[in-house]
């Protein structure tokens, strides 16, 4: 408990003596983020490895309830990404922002962040979570804005905010909800409260606030523009992390809760399959690498959500092993997806650091001169899509076999739809990665900005190492973190969850482990037959004999996309200007094609200027008058007392 | 079910057929199309012929490429021997088999299409980055047809591992033959587009317009086109193993089990060498309806299988 | 020196403050108060505990000292020494605060606080305190003294707080603190800032940030 105290102090005060340093302020941030995470993630193993809980309460009890921080299982599991992102996305910025105007307040903020999610994840006291919430919340606009000069940034931020206070609110009437009926917040509600109906209002409130927090749709307009607008390691914290504590709070709240009626699962499984399909479905028409991964992110929420609604599913029918699965399911890929996301938005920011631009269509050939960023996007794609042997095929694993097995359970295919949407996610993600990499790493570089560049510095390229590393550990080894996982399933599921055999021996890991050796073996092999040998030519691509072409003739990321943007239109309604090519020798012409955000441009923006016209009706009491604002503060006082007197 | 290893003698067998069949298939469709339209055709062992000259041959690469070319061919040979671990040929066990293996199976397949489709976008050429872009597309259409056919398998015989599910004809009390010729047709458009067949794909033809997977591999040569031509046969035999061992009799000597499935392996090529006789490709156009037709069979065998 | 003797004199200093048009002079009144207000935990028989001891020299320090102090650099820089021309005129002033300690005397009987040893004029004189403040806030024009009107809120509230400086000391220490972030912050920096924009330190002015 005291490690864990310590690494969150020291992530807090990480950036302070860069304000007084000239110019390793950087350096030392970075070390002090590292320090934290090591400290931290050995508290965190610790109790993963079947440690007691660490314990932290004030000794009086004056604020209702014994505990302010308690490093369960839980947190302990949360607070692994949480750690080892920051400390990378720390390394990351020493390169990438270096010491720019701003970079010092920037660095105390991003500090800040990481010591606020860390005692979020621990929260065991309403207050303490309110207070890591909004420290989270505010600490993020913070660094979204960092770049305010733009017009664009200060937009995302602003959505940003209206959003997750708007979850904040929601927060707010769901404790206040659980306090109004007695039940003490952060400990096991009673039999029939789920029910009952203050229950369900206590769930969707905190669907709401959680939903809004880790986007899922519809609740995901803040998140495209904000991590487009971030910096990158920024982003790479946001999308890796932040947008995990929505899925902490569902979590916590599943934990609590004994008998979760079934329409929980169903909504979760719902919400699970429209996130992932819509959301993959919406990366492919992104041309801008980084909101392309922000839809991602959202993908990937959906599974995430699909594991959840899985295991609430085993748990209101009674089914142990479905309940092991879908929450094993769901926390492994938490860490994998901050694990490869992380890794995904570094060398996303590598990119724009080197070239200056995030648009798709002017990159490319990048692998020639990156080959190390190169590298490490490849390794995070091919854990994104869950192929096999990398870390992000295990968690879909477990997901998989959990509906296999309730295909068994009742006469309605409901997990037909969670395996269909499972395979429609995997082969849309596939294709929608094969774009992403393939226009920004291979080919040709489609123009000058892409050509002039030279791979990142190594302070930008380690983060990238480890993280692919880590990918690499849980794909090939996935047997050495079932333990853990086993011992927070326990804590989340029914009793009977924890007689249940090993998680290793439920889903063969180690048999899964020996085929992804065995495949990497053998492609190694084929890989030395294939060594290049001294004298093969290199010459211009044949192409069918067309010679010589140009790097304008290739294909482009939305020419790649094109197939499934179109079929899947009626969802995404693209604006596409075109000026059709007529004649048998045509001029010049030009084709546009854009995915805006529905949600935001579609409903949510028009909706919001109407009540805005309807609001503007009250803009009187709006007098600019400073004295007038306290009076109305004083009358509120005023007429507080009375009420509560009268 | 743990994995477990059975019988030695049919793990060598099983790997050998695994390594040293799959260059004969594309060998019979060949002479049954040359048949057909009154060629004598090429002799039925051309492509081990082929494999030996090429890995003779220089590999002469593109400027543009990177390592990425070389991890397409890599990649499906990789993925589809692992695969071939999987799958039983006939009536005796796979090698591997455990609860679940059909995901990893899948996905392996998955993987391989990642990389070939990654080598095809390494070129920088326009044809092969719209083999890839159709590859991708199309894809996505035929994964849920394989897995809503593994899903009503899975229904019907209460288990999960490729081993059981396949070979369930042979056990009593198994009620599949309605959903199973449903299965069978969707999993035979599933076999015919990903092993870009006629009516889907034409793999003799060099018309840009109408390829799919023989544009993606335009530029390989020497070796690693010799993997990338070993590594499709190789998936002809391991998809075509899933087709032949749902319809598979069971017999009571191993050796008869063995030769029936090479006799229905064979069949199977046949089959395929007069589909793509008798008919021509379709539209591009049409190939999506075409994947769709297959999703729907495979559906309706699972839903037949909830009444 | 009892409590309610000490409270009296608070209730005093309000209504000084809210009669004086000088700067300087409010600024003196909110010494005094704070001052009183330091010592009132002693007042209480609380002085035993040495925890409490080192919290009534800090209040003094920071209410009666450093604050004061603050205010006074600023005041020099400023060099403005009336509020002309408030929103609500001197004698109505009186007259509200009159009032409001009045109707904090009728609340605070009807309040449901735990009745235990705490001197029985400390909640109505709190109340009024707070009153107080807010009157100065809403009424007078200048910055310097809206400033002094936020302490004697803080003032206010801080009495309050002497409700639990048995139980909980380290949540009325926080008050103080709160009252050394005020004194840096508002006055170093918001003053600082409106007398550059605005060339005076007249808050009308700051309707012009009005969207």
């Amino acid at each position: 408990m005291s490690l864990y105290l310590l690494a969150v102090l020291l992530a807090a005060v990480s950036g302070l003596p860069g304000l007084f340093l000239r110019r390793r302020g950087g350096g030392v941030a970075a070390g002090l983020m590292g320090l934290a995470a090591v400290l931290g993630i050995a508290a965190a193993l610790r109790v993963l490895a079947g440690g007691a809980a660490g314990r932290l309460g004030l000794p009086a009890a004056p604020l209702g309830s014994p505990g302010l921080l308690v490093l369960d299982p839980i947190a302990a599991w949360f607070l692994l990404p949480v750690l080892l992102l920051s400390a990378c996305g720390a390394m990351f910025g020493l390169g990438y922002w270096g010491e720019r105007p701003g970079a010092r307040l920037l660095r105390l903020v991003y500090g800040a962040l990481a010591a606020f999610l860390a005692l979020l994840v621990a929260a065991a006291h309403p207050l303490v979570f309110l207070l890591g919430w909004e420290g989270m919340a505010i600490a993020a606009f913070l660094l979204v804005m960092a770049e305010d000069r733009k017009a664009e940034t200060r937009r995302a931020g602003w959505i940003y905010l209206v959003a997750t206070h708007t979850g904040t609110l929601c927060l707010f009437a769901a404790f206040g909800v659980l306090s109004a009926q007695g039940a003490g917040a952060f400990a096991a509600l009673p039999r029939g409260f789920a029910a009952s109906g203050s229950g369900t209002a206590v769930f969707v409130l905190c669907l709401l606030a959680f939903g809004f927090k880790a986007g899922v749709m519809p609740l995901h307009v803040w998140l495209p523009p904000a991590h487009a607008a971030a910096p990158s390691h920024v982003s790479a914290l946001m999308s890796g992390v932040l947008i995990k504590m929505g899925i902490l709070g569902l979590v916590r709240l599943l934990s609590w809760i004994p008998d979760p009626p079934l329409w929980w699962g169903a909504l979760l499984l719902g919400l699970g399959a429209l996130s992932g399909v819509l959301g993959v479905a919406f990366a492919l028409g992104q041309h801008d690498l980084k909101r392309l991964l922000a839809y991602h992110s959202i993908e990937n929420i959906g599974i995430i959500l699909l594991g959840l609604g899985l295991g609430t599913m085993g748990k209101s029918l009674g089914h142990p092993i479905l309940q092991a699965l879908g929450f094993a399911g769901a926390l492994l890929h938490v860490l994998n997806h901050s694990l490869f996301k992380g890794l995904l938005f570094l060398s996303a920011g590598s990119v724009a650091h080197a070239t200056g631009t995030r648009d798709l269509d002017r990159l490319g050939g990048l692998g020639h001169r990156m080959p190390w960023t190169s590298a490490a996007f490849l390794a995070g794609a091919w854990a994104i899509c869950g192929l096999p042997p990398l870390n992000g095929f295990v968690s879909e694993w477990f997901l998989y076999l959990g509906s296999f097995r309730a295909l068994a359970l009742s006469r309605w295919p409901w997990s037909v739809g969670v395996l269909a949407a499972l395979a429609l996610i995997g082969a849309l993600a596939l294709a929608c990665f094969a774009k992403a990499f393939g226009a920004v790493f291979l080919g040709m570089a489609r123009t000058r900005a892409a050509e002039d560049i030279h791979e990142s510095p190594r302070s930008m390229l380690v983060p990238m190492g480890v993280l692919v590393l880590a990918c690499a550990l849980i794909g090939l080894a996935p047997a050495l973190v079932a333990p853990a996982l086993d011992r927070v399933v326990a804590a989340l599921g029914s009793p009977a969850v924890a007689g249940l055999p090993a998680l290793s021996g439920l889903a063969s890991l180690p048999l899964l482990s020996a085929l992804a050796l065995g495949l990497l073996g053998l492609a190694l092999l084929l890989g030395l037959w294939l060594r290049p040998r001294r004298r093969d030519a290199a010459l211009p691509t044949w192409d069918c004999g067309y010679a010589v072409p140009s790097a304008r003739m290739q294909y482009t990321a939305s020419s790649f996309a094109d197939g499934p943007v179109t079929g899947l239109r009626w969802a995404l309604l693209p604006r596409i200007h075109e000026a059709r090519v007529r004649g048998l020798f045509p001029g010049a012409t030009r084709y546009e094609s854009h995915v805006p955000d529905p949600v935001l441009d579609r409903a949510a923006d028009p909706a919001l200027r109407l009540s805005a016209r309807g609001l503007s009706l009250l803009r009187f009491v709006q007098g600019g008058h400073l004295p007038v604002y306290l009076l109305y503060v004083l009358l509120t006082l005023l007429t507080l007392l009375v009420w509560m007197v009268v | 079910m743990p994995g477990f290893l059975v019988f030695p003698s049919h793990v060598a067998l099983h790997l050998l057929v695994a390594l040293l069949l799959p260059p004969l298939i594309p060998g019979l469709i060949a002479k049954v199309k040359a048949r057909m339209a009154g060629r004598t055709g090429p002799p039925v062992l051309q492509l081990y012929y082929d494999l030996a000259r090429l890995a003779r041959k220089e590999a002469v690469f593109s400027r543009t490429t990177t390592w990425v070319f070389l991890a397409g061919p890599v990649g499906a040979v990789a993925a589809g021997l692992v695969a071939s671990l999987l799958v039983p040929f006939g009536h005796t066990p796979a090698p591997v088999a455990f609860e679940g293996d059909v995901i990893l199976f899948a996905y392996l397949f998955g993987l391989a299409r990642f990389l070939t489709i990654l080598s095809a976008l390494d070129t920088g050429s326009s044809f092969e980055g719209m083999g890839a872009a159709r590859e991708a597309a199309f894809s996505a259409l035929a994964e849920p047809a394989l897995f809503l056919g593994f899903a009503a398998l899975a229904k019907a015989t209460a288990s999960l591992s490729l081993t059981p599910m396949l070979l369930a004809q042979g056990a009593a009390g198994v009620r599949l033959t309605g959903p199973l010729i449903l299965v069978l047709a969707g999993w035979a458009i599933v076999y015919l587009a990903e092993n870009s067949r006629i009516p889907v794909d034409d793999p003799n033809t060099h018309l840009e317009l109408t390829m799919i997977h023989e544009v993606m591999v335009l530029d390989h040569s020497g070796r690693p086109f010799a993997l990338v031509l070993y590594g499709a046969s190789l998936k002809l035999v391991v998809l075509g193993a899933l087709l032949v061992d749902l319809v598979l009799p069971a017999t009571s000597r191993p050796w008869l089990d063995w030769l029936l499935f090479l006799g229905c392996l064979g069949l199977l090529s046949g089959a395929v060498g007069l589909v793509e006789s008798a008919t021509a490709r379709f539209r591009m156009t049409k190939v999506p309806q075409f994947l769709v037709a297959g999703v729907l069979a495979s559906g309706f065998a699972f839903l037949l299988l909830l009444v | 020196m009892s409590p309610d003797f000490l409270i009296a004199l608070i209730m005093l200093t309000n209504f000084t403050l809210v009669a004086t048009s000088r700067i300087n002079k409010a600024i003196q009144v909110a010494v005094v108060q704070g001052v009183l207000l330091g010592l009132m935990p002693i007042a209480m028989g609380l002085g035993r505990h040495p925890h409490i001891l080192f919290m009534v020299a800090a209040a003094i320090a920071v209410k009666g000292w450093f604050i004061p102090f603050l205010l006074r650099r600023a005041l020099r820089h400023v060099q403005i020494h009336r509020e002309v021309d408030p929103y609500i005129g001197y004698t109505a002033s009186l007259l509200l605060c009159a009032a409001g300690t009045g109707l904090s005397l009728v609340l605070a009987h009807s309040l449901p606080l735990k009745v235990g040893t705490t001197p029985t004029f400390l909640v109505p004189a709190a109340l009024a305190t707070l009153f107080t403040g807010f009157l100065v806030l809403v009424s007078r024009r200048k910055a310097l003294t809206q400033v002094v009107g936020y302490l004697v809120l803080e003032n206010g509230i801080y009495l309050f707080g002497l409700l639990l400086v048995e139980d909980m000391p380290v949540l009325v220490e926080t008050g103080i603190l709160l009252d050394l972030f005020v004194g840096v912050f508002v006055m170093g920096i918001v003053i600082n800032h409106i007398r550059t924009a605005f060339e005076s330190t007249d808050t009308r002015h700051l309707s012009e940030l009005k969207d």
